[in-house]
């Protein structure tokens, strides 16, 4: 379960940097993604796939989430 | 010597990785590399981050200096206590060259070395009252000191002393931010880590002290230096670029800075960040926390001064936009004359740098503005993230090496023939007496500053006298003079 901290770039994509791995991936796909409900299966940008537990309504980003490795 | 092939440089990392043992070898293959621009993600090609092999010579340090040498040493109204044996404070006193105005041991403590000074007695039976007292005599002895921090070295951490309860107890007895940093250099691989401590240790323990406090006036223009140290006058040859377009630099971290700044940084409109892999950390924190946004910038060269100028004011209104126009304007008659001057001295000449965790690849673009080439380039303690960084500054196969070793490097110079090593004081005597121009790019061996306009024709003038120095011409190892003129002599 690796702490995420997610923040959006200056295009607008979702950044997703895991420190303590030194992972900073841009978010390709996001399960859910409207302001009610946010989170689920996210694919980042070398394919890798983590998971969100769904929230609503959306978090403010930027924010840190723990998120669980697929 | 012409540009190296992809293949050229493939087999050069292969035939360097020879000597090694398979093991060893197997684990250095993956910390060098033939850069790729190609590439998105610097992971496909270099590991880095890693720890260093037993038994080669690496360059790095430890966290205690990531910590206490790096981040909280350049505050320069709090007192740094080098809380342990006496050796770590006095080898790392003032050699960094961070400068600041201030009367030393008045109110300013830069170049001063504080130390619980351990022995034997302390790691038996516990430092803690040693600390204390410490604490209770710095405040008689310097009572103009706005706060104190204890950097922990091994031995703290080995003997399990609290000093968290120290500071907190000296907190509320004195009233001033102590601010406990364990930072043991056993901790992590490089001083990386401790740069990552320093930043939560400030976040912990100070960032927050004036939230809720709205006494500080703001202006829609407060900006944050973070991560900019002022190496030889660094911060202040950058600092000035930015009040010219208009932006109120509210706090520098943390060259020259205070602990006063870093407690009003929650209220910027923008964090300026120059040295990322040091100071990001704090930089997310802010974003997350007070939503603060953050943006690399990159001071070194004209070319690249300018980009970032444009990218900060992209951040502000109108008037910022022009002030950026404006400052860029008013210097180029400045930067082109220095450019006019140096490039046909320089041009072509080509470079190898191994530096820290930012200079790697900030100093490129203001190599290439001298028309040099960076042929190799590598991180002491970088990380994926900087590698991603530098993939797309450094030309297509030229060398990456991350951790270098004191022989790698020494066999890639042998090699590539570059008419210039950047990198600091433990290499440069030993590529000196190789013959090669060197120059110290950790403290821009003792001059500076080398950001902003100002810095640039520093910079330009520091590698011409370097590169040109006529001593290169006239010296060579006596034993290779003798093999070219005459065959040595067989001993009577």
């Amino acid at each position: 379960m690796p702490s995420v901290m997610l923040r959006k770039r200056e295009d607008g994509k979702l950044v997703f940097y895991v420190a303590k791995k030194d992972l900073e991936e841009t978010i390709e796909s996001l399960e859910f993604d409207s302001p009610e409900k946010w989170g689920g299966e996210v694919v980042l940008g070398d394919g890798s796939k983590y998971y969100f537990e769904p929230m609503e309504p959306a978090p403010r980003i930027p924010t840190t989430l723990q998120a669980k490795r697929l | 010597m012409a540009a190296m092939t992809r293949e050229e440089t493939e087999a050069l990392i292969q035939e360097v990785l020879e000597v090694y043992p398979e093991k060893a070898k197997k684990d250095r293959e993956k910390h060098l590399a033939v850069n790729d621009q190609s590439l998105e993600k610097a992971n496909k090609c270099i590991t880095s981050n890693r720890k260093s092999l037993p038994g080669v010579m690496t360059i790095r340090g430890c966290a205690y200096a990531g910590s206490k040498g790096v981040v909280w040493g350049p505050i320069k109204d709090m007192i740094h206590i080098s809380h342990g044996p006496v050796g770590c404070g006095q080898y790392s006193r003032a050699g960094r060259r961070n400068y600041y105005v201030g009367t030393t041991g008045v109110n300013t403590f830069g170049t001063m070395n504080f130390t619980s000074d351990f022995t034997e007695k302390d790691i038996v039976f516990g430092g803690d009252k040693k600390l204390a007292n410490l604490i209770d005599e710095i405040e008689v002895l310097f009572p103009l000191n706005k706060g104190i921090s204890i950097q922990s070295e091994c031995p703290i951490g080995l003997i399990g002393d609290d000093i968290e309860a120290v500071a907190k107890v000296k907190n509320k007895e004195h009233g001033k931010t102590i601010v406990p940093v364990r930072c043991e250099g056993f901790r992590g691989v490089s001083q990386s880590l401790g740069h990552h401590i320093a930043n939560d240790a400030i976040r912990d323990w100070v960032l927050e002290k004036r939230d809720g406090d709205d006494s500080f006036p703001t202006t829609p223009y407060d900006v944050a230096v973070i991560g900019d140290y002022n190496i030889g006058g660094d911060a202040w040859a950058s600092r000035t670029l930015l009040e010219e377009m208009g932006l109120r630099v509210v706090a520098q971290w943390s060259g020259d800075g205070t602990i006063a700044e870093i407690e009003k940084t929650p209220k910027v409109k923008l964090n300026l960040i120059h040295c990322y892999r040091s100071m990001n950390y704090i930089a997310r924190h802010m974003e997350e926390k007070y939503s603060i946004p953050w943006i690399e910038y990159n001071f070194f060269g004209p070319t690249k001064i300018a980009e970032s100028l444009r990218r900060i004011a992209e951040h502000f209104d109108d008037t910022i936009k022009e002030g950026a126009e404006r400052v860029i304007a008013r210097y180029k008659a400045e930067y082109d004359a220095v450019i006019e001057k140096y490039k046909p001295r320089l041009e072509g000449k080509r470079v190898m740098l191994y530096i820290g965790g930012l200079r790697p690849r900030h100093v490129i673009g203001a190599y290439e503005d001298l028309g040099m080439e960076v042929v190799g380039t590598g991180y002491e303690f970088g990380h994926n993230d900087d590698y991603d960084r530098t993939i797309k500054e450094m030309g297509n196969a030229t060398l990456l090496y991350d951790d270098v070793t004191g022989y790698e490097f020494e066999e890639f110079v042998k090699k590539v023939q570059p008419d210039l090593v950047g990198s600091g004081i433990k290499e440069k005597y030993i590529f000196q007496k190789m013959g090669v121009p060197f120059r110290q790019m950790h403290s821009w061996d003792y001059s500076g500053p080398y950001h902003g306009y100002d810095g640039f024709a520093i910079f330009a003038r520091d590698m011409d006298m370097t590169i040109n120095n006529p001593c290169w011409k006239s010296f060579k190892a006596p034993w290779k003079t003798e093999a070219a003129s005459e065959p040595v002599k067989a001993v009577a």
